[in-house]
């Protein structure tokens, strides 16, 4: 096939890009007020992104085999743009209160999806790098993005000194993995490692490849930027990184360690095991004390990382499906979590604090019941979809023998419902407070649709688990 | 049948509930509305359940009335009832109309989200006793929860945050072990289709973890002592519906639990620990009842007897002998007519003085000889009086356990005595004396409505006192089986190890 018919393969990646230079061209060009038309038609960009996404079929790679498109990329690629879609969506209102949206904006989360999108489809160490630190850098930029509040601008700047050590980290893991095996390619490199006499260099290598990977997915003991990063960030930024980038981090990390060292499962099994139970413990006991939404949500989205990552420790098809599943319920619930949150409006100011919640089931009974199945599926309470999130990745790690994981992560989700039952309580069995301003047709449609979702899941799951069956049988 | 009779009475509360969902404006007359949809579904919901019982062939112990659907790939959508699961869908369908009716009055806030509440959990009861798939249980089993945790912490008493959460941790922390365990088995058996697991035969290692599993739910759920605890925090807070259905049926999912999944399916670890549950049973029984006797609450009272009437259940089921498998499940059925009764009585007067602290009352006999009347029924049932369904229970459990214990046989007989003393005690602090307070002198007997939703349970109470076959006859062939497939299990593991004998 000519290489220009093959460029194909990459039209989702080209499309993002393009529209990204395009917008901010369209941005500098027209007046101030119209950046929300540039919103629109990012979200536009996104739509087609996808649209060229489902387009394609089979296994291609490009780019001397760095690049690399198969039914996992395409899930996960899928997850991440309509994450980054309804994100951008959502914010419009926002934006609106907080003395207009700028235009920058959506054109840097177009350009973090563009990164996003390289990540999940990279099979080369080069272009892994080079797809994170596109993503890395248009993220840092907009967590710092309300620059008048001195904790916006706190978060962007922790969140780049933390980045920019874990990128240094990931690159001396990947040089050193480099050294090891002669080659950046995964293909290659899962060749050159052998399980007889595994060379410790190389495992040095992993490791640090891993603690970088472990940064951008947030997982203990990597994960000291998340709290002060979500709670600073503007909101709908906040939403944003709970959503897409979690997303991608984490099928960067399945597609590495599976197609780069499936030779070595056993080593890596380890530290993933020791990640996701010290997520899981951290997420489920620092939650507790939390006052804060945005904050709290970020301890959420550090154990639900860890739960996440019981499936990819347990190494296997089944392991990899259990993620896929985890990822797309956790996306559903998060973007319906974050539509109520960005809903928490009283007298034209936000409101953060979780007591501001207080009766809500008395002033909005609908959003509250949807708040509520969303918290309780968060907790993992069956028959909501969040229940077969956690069944499909304690299920593979049972399989896979991993018992004392499997038992600890149970428990500890115990302690994890305690503090999502708690909102349900300030919700429901507390006085009502004054009511919030009336919910934002997007931000009601967001939540109602993610509201149905994991309520009637248990009707229908096979759509969903059969793509992530397909999914993940392509990495393997 | 043509149509499928279990999918209907599982899901029609559902219907209700979604029907409430669309009633508009939060008025008197919604609220009327919501109560009326609310009886009418809980009681065709309890005729189809006769039909059921009507059509139900009790010489076979095969499941009946299948229904089997795609689901989760291999894991299916499969429903069915034999006799050890019939009786306790009626008890639920029963229970039900019965509850919607006492809260009638009671219940003055969030009238629809109460009775969309009761529907639900409804559905997932009724879902809990007629699934064939092990996930399909669990997910009912569990689901549970939410509304529980709704019931008792909205409308519930001043402690009901702390109760409320108690109940819920407690639970899940059980039932998720009990979720590792169905996955071993998944992997372990390929499927998770109840019929074919229990004559799965699985290795005895595995049967002996696999039991623990299932005993942290069942237990939790039962509850047996040492983790009984939740029960009494939520029965005192939960409003009286939520008490009624907690002791009348959220318990027996505990006992149903053992008789048809760990008996069954883990026979060896079954025989081996049987000890063990007579054990914890026989302290259950006595340790609770003695703190019954202590008991300044009238709710905490009768909680820490339903645990101690659990107790014998837990004894007559693991005896594995006819009398006492049967004397268990009925014991249940029974528990959940009387102990349920026993909550509405308390929340009869609950309703006029709103406390539940039995110094407030006394010569109640003379205001309300119809309240006296029928409180007496359930006390003596609740003692085991002969005559009463009570007493078929307790019998039946003793006897099988006679027959394989004498010990646990002596020692759990003390409960009965312990439970004539706490029991009788209660009536004469409540019903007998004189009248004096001067709050209780213009107290009123029963209104009508409260005497048509306690009449149903004396008649039940003295029926199967003295006539229990019915039940006994509905759960025969099931149980005979249940017993047959133990022995022959243990008869085999026997005979493979004199095999690998040298």
């Amino acid at each position: 096939m000519p290489p220009s018919l093959q460029l194909s393969v990459a039209l989702p990646e080209l499309t993002l890009s393009i529209g990204a230079m395009a917008l901010l061209l369209v941005g500098v060009f027209t007046r101030k007020d119209r950046a929300e038309l540039v919103l629109g038609i990012a979200v536009g960009v996104l739509v087609l992104a996808g649209f060229f996404v489902l387009r394609g079929s089979g296994t291609t790679t490009l780019f001397g085999d760095s690049f690399i498109v198969d039914a996992f990329a395409r899930t996960m690629k899928l997850l991440t743009l309509a994450g980054a879609a309804v994100t951008l969506l959502m914010s419009v209102h926002y934006w609106r209160g907080a003395g207009g949206l700028k235009f920058e904006f959506p054109v840097l989360v177009l350009l973090a999806t563009t990164g996003m999108m390289m990540m999940i489809s990279a099979n080369d160490l080069i272009a892994l790098y080079v797809g994170l630190e596109l993503q890395s850098l248009a993220l840092y930029v907009v967590a710092a993005f309300d620059r008048n509040s001195a904790r916006s601008s706190e978060a962007g700047l922790k969140y780049f000194v933390l980045g920019a050590l874990s990128s240094g980290m990931l690159l001396y893991g990947a040089s050193l993995v480099y050294g090891f095996t002669g080659s950046t390619l995964f293909t290659d490199i899962a060749v050159a490692v052998q399980p007889s006499g595994t060379n410790l260099g190389l495992i040095f290598g992993l490791v640090f490849l891993m603690a970088g990977f472990a940064f951008k997915i947030s997982a203990v003991p990597f994960h000291m930027w998340t709290p002060d990063v979500y709670e600073g960030a503007p909101t709908p930024v906040t939403a944003f990184f709970a959503a897409a980038p979690k997303l991608a981090a984490m099928a960067l990390m399945v597609r590495t360690l599976s197609t780069a060292f499936p030779a070595v499962t056993f080593e890596w099994q380890q530290i993933v095991t020791f990640l996701a139970i010290a997520s899981m413990a951290l997420g489920s006991f620092a939650a507790i004390g939390q006052r804060n939404i945005k904050r709290l949500m970020a301890y959420s989205s550090i154990g639900h990382m860890g739960y996440a990552l019981v499936g990819l420790a347990a190494g296997t098809v089944d392991g990899v499906k259990g993620v896929i599943v985890y990822l797309a319920i956790y996306l559903a619930m998060t973007l319906g979590t974050f539509a109520c949150i960005l809903a928490m409006r009283r007298n034209g100011r936000m409101v953060e604090d979780i007591d501001e919640l207080s009766g809500l089931s008395a002033t909005r009974p609908l959003m509250a019941f949807l708040l509520a199945m969303l918290l309780f599926s968060l907790a993992g309470i069956p028959p909501l979809a969040g229940f077969f999130a956690k069944f499909y990745v304690f299920l593979a790690a049972i399989n896979a023998g991993l018992y004392a994981l499997a038992v600890t992560g149970v428990l500890l989700s115990v302690v994890g419902a305690y503090y999502y039952l708690r909102i349900v309580k300030i919700m429901y069995f507390d006085a009502p407070a004054e009511r919030f301003e009336p919910m934002p047709g997007v931000l009601a449609a967001v939540l109602g649709v993610s509201g149905l979702f994991i309520l009637f899941f248990f009707l229908y799951p096979a759509p969903l688990v059969n793509v992530a069956e397909a999914a993940a049988k392509s990495l393997f | 049948m043509s149509w499928p009779i279990l999918s209907t009475i599982t899901f029609l509360p559902l219907l209700g509930a979604l029907l409430i969902v669309l009633l508009r404006g939060s008025d008197e007359s919604a609220f009327r509305n919501a109560r009326f949809i609310a009886l009418w579904t809980t009681l065709v919901t309890f005729a189809l359940s006769l039909l059921l019982w009507r059509d139900f062939d009790p010489t076979t112990a095969q499941f009946q009335f299948v229904e089997q659907r795609a689901w989760l790939g291999p894991i299916k959508f499969h429903m069915g009832v034999d006799g050890i699961s019939l009786p306790f869908v009626l008890l639920t369908a029963l229970l039900m109309p019965l509850c919607i009716l006492a809260s009638w009055a009671s219940i003055t806030t969030r009238v629809k989200e109460y009775m969309i509440a009761f529907l639900v959990l409804e559905t997932l009861m009724l879902g809990v006793f007629t699934s064939l798939d092990l996930v399909l249980f669990y997910l009912f089993f569990e689901g549970g929860l939410i509304p529980m945790f709704l019931i008792i912490g909205i409308w519930g008493g001043p402690r009901r945050v702390y109760a409320s959460f108690k109940f819920f941790l407690y639970t899940l922390a059980g039932s998720l072990l009990m979720l590792l365990a169905i996955m071993a088995i998944y992997w372990e058996a390929g499927t998770t289709d109840i019929p074919t697991l229990l004559t799965h035969g699985f290795p005895a290692s595995m049967q002996t973890w696999l039991w623990f599993a299932f005993l942290a739910s069942f237990a939790v759920k039962l509850p047996m002592w040492p983790v009984h605890t939740w029960l009494p925090d939520a029965h005192v807070e939960a409003p009286t519906a939520g008490s009624v259905i907690l002791a009348g049926i959220l318990l027996k999912m505990g006992g149903y639990g053992f008789l048809r999944f760990s008996i069954p399916m883990f026979p060896l670890a079954s025989a081996e620990f049987a000890p063990l549950i007579f054990a914890l049973s026989v302290i259950a029984i006595i340790y609770t009842s003695l703190v019954a006797l202590a008991q300044e609450d009238m709710k905490k009272l009768i909680a820490y007897s339903s645990v101690a009437h659990m107790g014998f259940v837990t004894i007559g089921v693991f005896t594995l002998t006819m009398q006492g498998l049967q004397g268990g499940i009925f014991q249940m059925f029974s528990h959940g007519i009387v102990s349920g009764a026993l909550f509405l009585c308390v929340g009869v007067i609950y309703d006029r003085l709103h406390t539940r602290e039995i110094a407030a009352y006394g010569g109640l006999a003379d205001r309300m000889p119809l309240y006296a009347c029928c409180f007496m029924v359930f006390t003596l049932a609740n003692v085991g009086l002969p005559g009463t369904s009570g007493f078929i229970g307790e019998f039946l459990s003793l006897t099988g356990a006679f027959r394989v214990n004498t010990w646990v046989a002596f020692l759990a007989t003390t409960g009965i005595i312990l439970s004539a003393a706490y029991a009788l005690w209660l009536y004469r602090r409540i019903i007998f004396g004189k009248l004096e307070k001067p709050s209780l002198k213009f107290i009123t007997d029963l209104t009508w409505r409260e005497v048509a939703v306690l009449t149903p349970l004396v008649v039940l109470t003295i029926v199967f006192g003295f006539y229990p076959a019915p039940v006994l006859d509905a759960t025969a062939a099931s149980v005979d089986a249940l017993i047959k497939n133990y022995h022959s299990a243990l008869a085999a593991a026997e005979q493979a190890h004199i095999a690998l004998a040298p």
